[in-house]
């Protein structure tokens, strides 16, 4: 294992254990304020947690306090008499790409993709020959010679990409490094990521399920400062277990308890559904389906085996060429011409059928 | 494009009540005229012969060669003092910040005095110092520190002002790329607040140039070795009024020539977060010439 990381940080509720495999992406998802930033800044020594224990390849960069989560860890750190230890930021190869480039405005392109291997010790000649291979990698070479005030948010953020694998990081850290791109440079970001992310560890955090897909083979969802759900990307996505996750794969879910041939949810709803492995009875399980499988009437429409919600409206947006219908914990998915003939508008009460042969039934 | 820009300048609402007008050309007369009063005043047929005597250019000598040691002291010890107020996190550092900048309103005097009471024979460290077989009431030595005690706060609230905008984002990136808090600080953070702290010095030296009050206090007026330009010019002026003028004038020039030199920057020299430390600085200017 090239990373192991267990920290605690009281103040923020956040307590998060992740480990990668050698040369392994993986995304880190989540809602606003869930502990996404903290944990870069835990990883990068930038916030000292109360607790835990990280190391990366086989260095340790910090081991403070007890270590909560199993007995063996606990008397490994007794074992080794129980001493903390902090790595300064600037020892732990964590080189971190934020949203913003934040290059270094008096230096030029070249020498901020040199500042890395300069501040490693490397003779400025043989850093210079390195920063401009670096400005080659993610196309950028043109630019060398350009400063950062000079650079468009692409380009900046390209140069800023080459200066972070310049310091050839054991662990690259990237903080939502195409949020602040326009729609034009996004794409072109992404695929060169994608490129020069293949052979190396990286933990990125993102907003967007693409990043995911195409950059990460394993994603970890944190909610309010834990880890709700973790796994390969694409079953988080087609078999999501939590609401984050549902709503990152545009899935309606339900999540409840195992009752006859559905799921009863906390809130009383029954959701008739068939599951493709066995669950046991009284068992955690949810019920997920998509929008577009969910039709909407005015009344009470009931005919077996359909699942029949009675749903307020809250929201009507546009969604590609339909219209989404959000209610409480549920959307559907309608035509215009249905949402006209239908006349809804927020605060009507209708009615979401659903087919039971379209609601899939799995454990969480 | 300048011709658009510079014609839309003069197109737009302002919304300024026309009375403030009248009030600001009082107070900019209030500046202007007491200079123009004294150029005024110069005896310009002996300007030359005035300026140049033997006390006069003995005074200021020692006011350049004061001023320049007192400056670089600022900095050295200022540039310290002003990212630690800017990036410590310690109890009464509240508290520190504005102990130090206590002597931007403190009258110079009162300064001197306490200098006298610190260094001198019978001050604070004056037994220490008389152990080491160092006298420094009455030196030059004593103008540098009293000029340094007027002059530090400015570097360091300009400075200071120059972290606190530019922020610690930068530093923070440079430190994950590798950069130990000593490459950062030589590489990362002093570039980025250049501008503040060439105009804090330029305020500095500036400050230094004009000390009169704590000078005289603790280092007394002796031609050559205390006696710096502001001292001899307030001596002529019993004497020879003609000399304290002409005199006056070259501060004046001093003065404008740093004013010029402190708040023109080519554009673009500043980098976008540092630019705005001239603007404590500013405030400084206003609270410190008490002398």
């Amino acid at each position: 294992m090239t990373f192991s990381f267990q920290a605690a940080v009281g103040e923020r509720g956040f307590d998060v254990s992740l480990s990668l495999g050698p040369a392994e992406t993986v995304a880190v998802m989540g809602p606003n304020g869930a502990g996404k930033s903290t944990l870069l800044s835990v990883i990068a020594g930038l916030i000292r947690p109360d607790s835990g224990r990280a190391e990366l390849d086989g260095r340790t960069l910090f081991q403070l306090g007890v270590v909560p989560s199993d007995g063996s860890d606990v008397a490994a750190v007794r074992g080794r008499g129980g001493q903390h230890h902090w790595t300064a930021p600037h020892l732990r190869g964590t080189a971190l790409l934020a949203q913003e480039p934040l290059l270094f405005p008096h230096l030029p392109a070249v020498d901020n993709v040199a500042f890395g291997p300069r501040s490693a010790g490397t003779p400025k000649g043989r850093a210079k020959a390195e920063a401009l291979h670096w400005l080659a990698e993610v196309e950028a070479a043109d630019l060398a010679a350009h400063r950062p005030a000079e650079l468009s948010g692409g380009q900046a953020q390209r140069v800023a990409v080459a200066r972070a694998l310049a310091a050839d990081p054991g662990l690259l850290l990237l903080d939502e490094p195409m949020a602040a791109l326009d729609i034009h440079s996004a794409p072109l970001l992404r695929r060169l990521l994608k490129r020069v992310l293949a052979d190396r560890p990286a933990i990125i955090v993102t907003h967007d399920v693409l990043d995911a897909l195409m950059l990460a083979g394993r994603v970890v969802i944190l909610e309010n400062g834990r880890v709700s759900e973790e796994g390969p990307t694409r079953q988080v996505l087609e078999r999501p277990r939590s609401a984050f996750a549902a709503g990152l794969a545009g899935l309606n879910f339900v999540p409840g308890t195992l009752a006859g041939d559905g799921v009863l949810s906390r809130q009383g709803l029954h959701v008739a559904g068939h599951a493709e492995d066995p669950i046991p009875a009284g068992g955690a399980a949810a019920a997920v389906f998509p929008p577009s499988a969910v039709s909407v009437f005015l009344t009470d429409a009931h005919g077996s085996p359909r699942n029949s919600f009675q749903v307020t409206i809250r929201d009507l947006e546009p969604h590609g060429d339909q219209v989404r219908v959000r209610g409480e914990g549920m959307a559907a998915d309608i035509t215009p011409s249905a949402l006209a003939d239908l006349g809804l508008v927020p605060g009507m009460t209708v009615h979401f059928v659903v087919k039971a042969a379209a609601v899939s039934l799995y454990e969480t | 494009m300048m011709g658009s820009k510079r014609l839309a300048a003069r197109h737009a609402y302002t919304g300024v009540p026309r009375w403030i007008y009248t009030l600001a050309v009082l107070a900019a007369l209030m500046v202007v005229l007491p200079l123009v009063a004294i150029v005024g005043r110069v005896d310009w047929a002996n300007f030359l012969p005035l300026v140049t005597s033997e006390s006069a250019v003995s005074a200021l000598g020692l006011s350049l060669r004061t001023s320049a040691a007192s400056t670089v002291l600022c900095v050295v010890l200022g540039v310290p003092l002003a990212v630690v107020l800017a990036r410590g996190r310690f109890p009464f550092l509240g508290l520190l910040r504005s102990l130090v900048l206590l002597p931007l309103v403190l009258p110079p005097v009162v300064g001197g005095i306490a200098l006298l009471y610190t260094f001198g024979r019978q001050g604070l460290l004056g037994g220490t110092m008389e152990v080491l077989g160092l006298q420094i009431a009455f030196s030059t030595t004593a103008v540098v520190l009293a000029q340094t005690f007027v002059a530090l706060p400015f570097l360091v609230v300009s400075l200071e002002g120059a972290l606190r905008t530019g922020g610690q984002r930068y530093e923070v990136v440079a430190a994950t790329l590798g950069a130990s808090p000593g490459t950062v600080f030589r590489r990362v953070t002093l570039p980025l607040v250049l501008p503040g702290l060439a105009s804090g010095a330029v305020l500095s030296f500036a400050r230094s140039l004009g000390e009169f009050g704590a000078t005289l206090t603790f280092a007394g007026s002796l031609q050559g070795v205390t006696r710096t330009l502001p001292l001899e010019i307030y001596l002529q002026r019993e004497t020879d009024p003609d000399a304290a003028v002409a005199l006056s004038l070259v501060l004046v020039a001093v003065a404008v020539a740093v004013v010029a030199l402190a708040y023109h920057r080519p554009a673009g020299a500043a980098p976008p977060g540092a630019s705005s430390g001239k603007r404590p600085t500013a405030a400084a200017t206003a609270g410190g010439q008490v002398t």
